[in-house]
């Protein structure tokens, strides 16, 4: 009897250390990273459809930078550094494609389309969420925002549609184990956290340097798996009645360099801002 | 029906982006209450009524995880009934409204820069390159307004009432270690900032950088630069304005040997008046300045300085 006791605990304990053998030598990071198409920086800015639509005839389209140049290949560093996988999540149609399959040249080791036409930050944050519920992800990726709309929602939505804690703006990242020590940039200064298990974080300069794929990455990322998923079933809370360009700018007015006075009048009597 | 406005506060006073808020609130409220919403200190009123806020509710403890902010501000909009939420575009405001859109089941606009009316709002997009009318299809509205786009209208009104203002907002998930202040002088963060004088790779090394802060004080200015000069190291990372740093939209923006690159126009082009100063006449800031003066930096900053304490 004792001794079936001492057996029946001995093993016990030989499962544990296994389990924890186990989970330590098999522990992979499972990163997501969301990826945005936006338009080239230099795009030449103009609207159709009677200014409800970007026209994007002659655009060229990159991966927005901030989903890019930090995001992502942050997330290939703590890959490369501790094992696991990098997945890049984008909603879009086809036309995505090639900024996706750039994605994985630069390192992701695979990527999903959710096939609908983004629309609202509410819709994309939505669809993004319900494809991630069940996969088990341990951090999810943003950029801190897309060139084009500029609005720092989609991470924020994300994490409130998942229940996760959220860090907004974060310029650094390094994890131990679930454990995961931030910088972020908040009003007046930056915050040093840490959270525990999964979260959503946005990203923006300081935590990566820009990666350029190499020809390995291009001729790899052919084969890596893209694979497209049917949009869920969510409504959008918000459009764009209409876009409309700044009014031009008058011609700048020249003052002489040795007549700093001019200047100052001007802009105490003209501009009427000092 | 009421719209509810969650105002940022430091040592207990609402701040410049708080005060500006809640003017906002005021201005498209059109004859529905409006309720302002604080957490952390407050002392008296914290100077909201000053806007014509006329109720303030206080939730005594300090939070700042925005999702605490979040179930804070969900709950005090569901008491109040607020058709419209109103934050500051600050970082914390950015990191907590989407949240609010969500758990409200609400339309998000963003960075909003005027006032239009009903659920209609106009917002900027493409880094400052053009505008956007942007429809709410909910019943509810959350939207950010952009610092420094609607200023602050003081109304001269009496203090508002204060009452204490109780939600379960749930643990934070995220530990706060320490906290790092970008700068201990005392100027307007940039981001708030009414007067901005930047400089960039034309002051040819951080040594020089004595003339561009001596303007700059004289103006009641903060200091910013470009990309180059914060990537070189002549100036700490939180000065960098343009499409990879910080968005400003000052009233007065002066440019120091800057070429004026799209990309830090990107950051800057909503400035209401832009100065540039530069020595070669056809740096690309030119077409988007209001005024310039084509000159070495190293002469007219002195110069204008002293123009400037003469007045």
């Amino acid at each position: 009897m004792i001794i079936d006791s001492i057996i029946t605990r001995l093993n016990s304990y030989i499962c544990i250390t296994e389990k924890y053998i186990s989970d330590y030598l098999f522990y992979r990071m499972k990163l997501l990273v969301c990826v945005s198409k936006a338009p080239d920086t230099t795009s030449r800015i103009s609207f159709t459809d009677g200014g409800k639509r970007f026209d994007e005839s002659g655009v060229q389209f990159i991966i927005n930078p901030y989903d890019e140049w930090y995001a992502l290949v942050r997330a290939i560093e703590l890959v490369e550094a501790n094992g696991g996988s990098v997945t890049t999540v984008t909603v879009g149609d086809a036309t995505c494609d090639p900024i996706i399959r750039k994605a994985l040249a630069i390192g992701a080791t695979d990527a999903v389309r959710i096939d609908a036409i983004p629309t609202d930050s509410v819709q994309v944050a939505s669809l993004i969420a319900n494809y991630s519920k069940n996969e088990g992800f341990d951090i999810i990726f943003c950029g801190k925002e897309t060139i084009d709309h500029n609005s720092c929602a989609v991470p924020a939505m994300i994490a409130e549609c998942m229940g996760l804690p959220y860090v907004a703006i974060a310029t650094s990242i390094e994890v131990s184990g679930s454990e995961s020590t931030l910088v972020a940039e908040v009003s007046g200064g930056t915050n040093n956290v840490t959270v525990n298990g999964p979260f959503v974080l946005s990203a923006t300069k300081g935590m990566s340097e820009q990666r350029i794929p190499n020809m390995r990455g291009i001729m790899s990322a052919r084969s890596k798996p893209l694979i497209v998923v049917d949009a869920s079933d969510v409504s959008k809370m918000s459009e764009v009645n209409e876009f409309k360009l700044p009014p031009v700018k008058g011609d700048c007015v020249l003052v002489d360099a040795d007549n700093a006075a001019e200047l100052v009048r001007l802009l105490r009597e003209e501009a009427k801002i000092i | 029906m009421s719209v509810l406005v969650y105002i940022p506060t430091h040592d207990g006073r609402a701040t410049n982006a708080g005060l500006e808020v809640a003017s906002y609130a005021n201005a498209i409220s059109s004859g529905s209450d409006v309720v302002a919403l604080v957490s952390g200190d407050l002392s008296g009123d914290g100077g909201i009524g000053s806007t014509g806020v006329s109720r303030v509710l206080h939730y005594a403890t300090d939070i700042n995880d925005n999702s605490q902010i979040s179930k804070l501000v969900t709950s005090a909009a569901t008491t109040e009934g607020a058709h419209t939420i109103v934050f500051s575009g600050n970082n914390e405001g950015k990191a907590a409204a989407p949240r609010v859109a969500i758990s409200m089941n609400a339309g998000y606009v963003p960075g909003v820069t005027s006032v239009s009316g009903g659920k209609s709002f106009t917002r900027n997009v493409f880094s400052g390159k053009a505008t956007a009318v942007v429809d709410v299809n909910a019943e509810v509205s959350v939207v950010t307004i952009t610092p420094n786009s609607f200023g602050i209208k003081d109304q001269g009104a009496a203090d508002a009432s204060v009452e204490a203002f109780s939600a379960e907002v749930g643990d934070s998930k995220v530990t706060l270690n320490s906290f790092t202040p970008t700068s201990n002088d005392g100027s307007v963060p940039l981001p708030e900032a009414v007067r901005v004088v930047s400089a960039g790779r034309g002051l040819k090394g951080p040594e020089n950088w004595g003339i561009v802060e001596d303007l700059a004080t004289a103006l009641g200015a903060t200091t910013a630069c470009s990309r180059p000069v914060g990537d070189m190291g002549w100036r700490p990372h939180h000065e960098h304005v343009g499409q990879t740093g910080i968005t400003i939209r000052p009233d007065l923006y002066i440019a120091c040997g800057i070429s004026g690159a799209i990309q830090h126009l990107a950051g800057v082009n909503q400035s209401k008046v832009i100065v540039v100063i530069n020595t070669d006449p056809e740096a690309p800031f030119f077409k988007a300045a209001d005024y310039g003066i084509v000159g070495d930096v190293f002469e007219v900053l002195p110069k204008l300085t002293e123009a400037i304490k003469a007045l």
